[in-house]
């Protein structure tokens, strides 16, 4: 076990450093110089206007921007190995706190989405592959296939339209209470529980053609036992991978759904900070987004060898 | 005593490429306390009668015909009725233990699964059985390898523990399909005599399932040879080897390595497109006018013999 966390440390780190030159070098190469973009945020506070060489000069003295940009990234690393992750150049306030303000927002959506997903999903396709060929099976097949094909942020203005406008049931957009969760959370559950849904119909029936299925209606075992008992763990093993991808994006952050619902969570820090050239920041939210999804990845793997025997857990 | 009877039994499965006739008009009896040896190529429908005994085909699977057990038809039971016979009175030892074991559940566990279901023990007390089961199936410290998974064991280990979970509720049948199938040969005669020993001490009748001549002369009383869907001979072990008498068992003892390997010309048939007639005639070196026309019935040959050939009618 130790030696996996550690073998897992090392790959995190390289992860990181990986992700955040890549994006560091591509933020530098985009058109229009840093400086520029970000003295029109600084100083003017309106990016239409065109900043004088002498507030650029200003930028550029104070954020190092003179410096070659290897440098600039090696001075980012070494603070950021301090816990100095840099201030944001929009507020002025430290990127760990940027980032911890918005946390509970992007956490609270994440976990209802995901629960919402598995509620629906697991059922879904257990039903669809118990029942297979059967109308529910076409019906829940049908449903998931739509689920998978509409983009979420069009299913989201949908039920902004249906809900908010029209029934005037939710808010169309904020934070804070219970109601105004229910869209976005709907928004993002729904395309993950088809996905999930439809893979865990396939891997129910891929399971109910093992032999050891077999095996355990030749005992006299009643069918729901040989579902619960000997067909449901193995149906999972592959199931488990998704739900770790899907609940390891949701936590990351949805730039669009936190877009269109102003959800104040990291996909809006994200953009927010990426029209303003908030390098700091950015690089912030990819080292956020980066940890969170090697942190599931291993819990994600954990729980492979507690379902399957076979994988891990070298004890003899 | 007849303890399961097999009348006019059909198996067809609908596929693609047309309907096949994997067993077709069998009638076979196995008596109490007898081991009856099924043998027969690879394909000719030996397991698919075995399964078709315990219902356990797939659903797309049209099955026919009259199986007795203890005045039930098990055609025509009911699935609870199914569920008091599979394990309890009837049981399978599959072949493929590896793949015919949960890979997720604790050995333990599936032998336990009997003793819970059948006898309404709770799983600690199903444990122990399962435990004793275990060790009477001669696995070595069979507590602490009771807690192990199916990939923790051997070959021959993983075969113990199916059998040790087929005979868990003492059943009165045991329909065992190739268990020896995969195993060294020196595993193969450890695995024989211990079926010989559980099978005998519990009074139980089996249905051997092999291609293996050499097996089923250990182990069976009687045999019935299958062919393309049908059973061809059904006799006495000993005079079958002595003097088999359907032209395909001549032809079976005769590529015995014992008896100079000669093999059987051709191949044996599909079971989509069988053969008019006789169905070994394309193969028969006895071959007659009307094998190639008339399909043949059983004939008594005597001494409870039956053979589907016309050199006996």
């Amino acid at each position: 076990m130790l030696e996996i966390i550690l073998k897992r440390i090392g790959m995190f780190i390289l992860v990181v450093i990986a992700s955040t030159a890549l994006v560091f070098f591509m933020l530098h190469s985009l058109p229009g110089e840093s400086a520029e973009v970000m003295a029109k945020y600084i100083f003017l506070g309106n990016v239409e206007l065109t900043p004088s060489n002498e507030a650029i000069d200003i930028i550029k003295e104070k954020y190092d921007l003179e410096k070659p940009l290897f440098s600039q990234y090696v001075t980012w690393v070494w603070n950021a190995i301090h816990g100095n992750m840099g201030t944001s150049y929009q507020t002025n306030s430290p990127v760990t706190e940027e980032i911890l303000i918005r946390l509970p927002a992007t956490i609270t959506l994440a976990f209802v989405s995901i629960l919402l997903s598995l509620l629906i999903g697991i059922p879904a396709g257990i039903i669809a592959a118990v029942k297979q060929n059967s109308f529910t099976d076409y019906f829940c097949s049908t449903i998931s296939v739509l689920g998978i094909s509409i983009p979420s942020f069009w299913l989201a203005i949908l039920l902004i339209y249906v809900f908010s406008y029209t029934l005037g049931l939710t808010p169309t957009m904020g934070y804070g209470d219970f109601k105004s969760l229910i869209l976005p959370a709907v928004s993002l559950g729904t395309p993950a529980s088809a996905v999930i849904a439809r893979l865990m119909r396939s891997s129910m029936l891929e399971v109910m053609r093992q032999d050891y299925i077999r095996t355990a209606i030749g005992k006299g075992l009643s069918y729901r036992m040989v579902i619960l008992r000997h067909a449901l763990k193995n149906t999972f093993i592959p199931v488990i991978t998704i739900i770790g991808l899907e609940f390891g994006h949701l936590l990351g952050g949805t730039v669009i759904i936190e877009t269109i619902f102003a959800w104040p969570g990291i996909g809006r820090l994200l953009i927010t900070s990426i029209t303003a050239r908030d390098i700091p920041v950015i690089q912030g939210c990819i080292v956020f987004i980066t940890i969170t999804y090697l942190v599931i990845n291993f819990i994600t793997d954990i729980s492979y060898s507690y379902l399957d025997p076979r994988i891990g857990r070298s004890k003899h | 005593m007849t303890l399961l009877s097999i009348r006019n039994l059909k198996s067809y499965f609908v596929t693609r490429d047309g309907v096949v006739k994997a067993v077709n008009q069998v009638s076979l009896d196995i008596f109490e306390n007898e081991t009856l040896g099924l043998v027969g190529e690879s394909g000719c429908g030996k397991t698919v009668l075995a399964l078709s005994i315990l219902r356990l085909l797939s659903e797309n699977t049209v099955v026919e015909g009259k199986i007795s057990f203890k005045g039930n038809d098990l055609l025509r039971l009911n699935e609870e009725g199914m569920r008091d016979i599979r394990g309890k009175e009837i049981a399978q030892i599959f072949q493929n233990p590896l793949s015919s074991l949960n890979p997720v559940l604790t050995i333990g566990l599936q032998v336990s699964e009997p003793f819970m279901l059948h006898r309404g023990m709770k799983l600690s007390d199903a444990w122990q059985s399962a435990i004793s089961m275990l060790r009477a199936a001669k696995i070595p410290s069979p507590a602490e390898r009771g807690k192990e998974y199916p990939h923790q064991f051997s070959g021959g280990m993983r075969q113990r523990a199916m059998i040790s979970m087929g005979l868990a509720c003492n059943p009165a049948l045991i329909l065992a399909d190739e268990p020896t199938k995969g195993l060294d040969v020196t595993i193969q005669s450890q695995i024989i005599e211990l079926m010989r020993e559980l099978v005998k001490d519990r009074k139980a009748s089996m249905l051997l399932i092999t291609h293996d001549l050499a097996v089923a002369a250990e182990l069976c009383d009687r045999i019935a040879v299958m062919y393309s869907g049908e059973i061809v001979e059904v006799s006495e072990i000993k005079d079958f080897l002595s003097n088999p008498g359907h032209p395909y068992c001549r032809g079976l003892l005769r590529s015995l390595p014992l008896n100079g390997m000669e093999p059987i010309p051709g191949n044996s048939p599909s079971l989509i497109d069988v053969p008019e007639g006789c169905r070994f005639h394309p193969r028969c070196k006895y071959a007659m006018e009307r094998c190639r026309n008339e399909h043949p019935e059983m004939y008594e040959v005597g001494n409870g013999r039956k053979t589907r050939c016309f050199l006996y009618a």
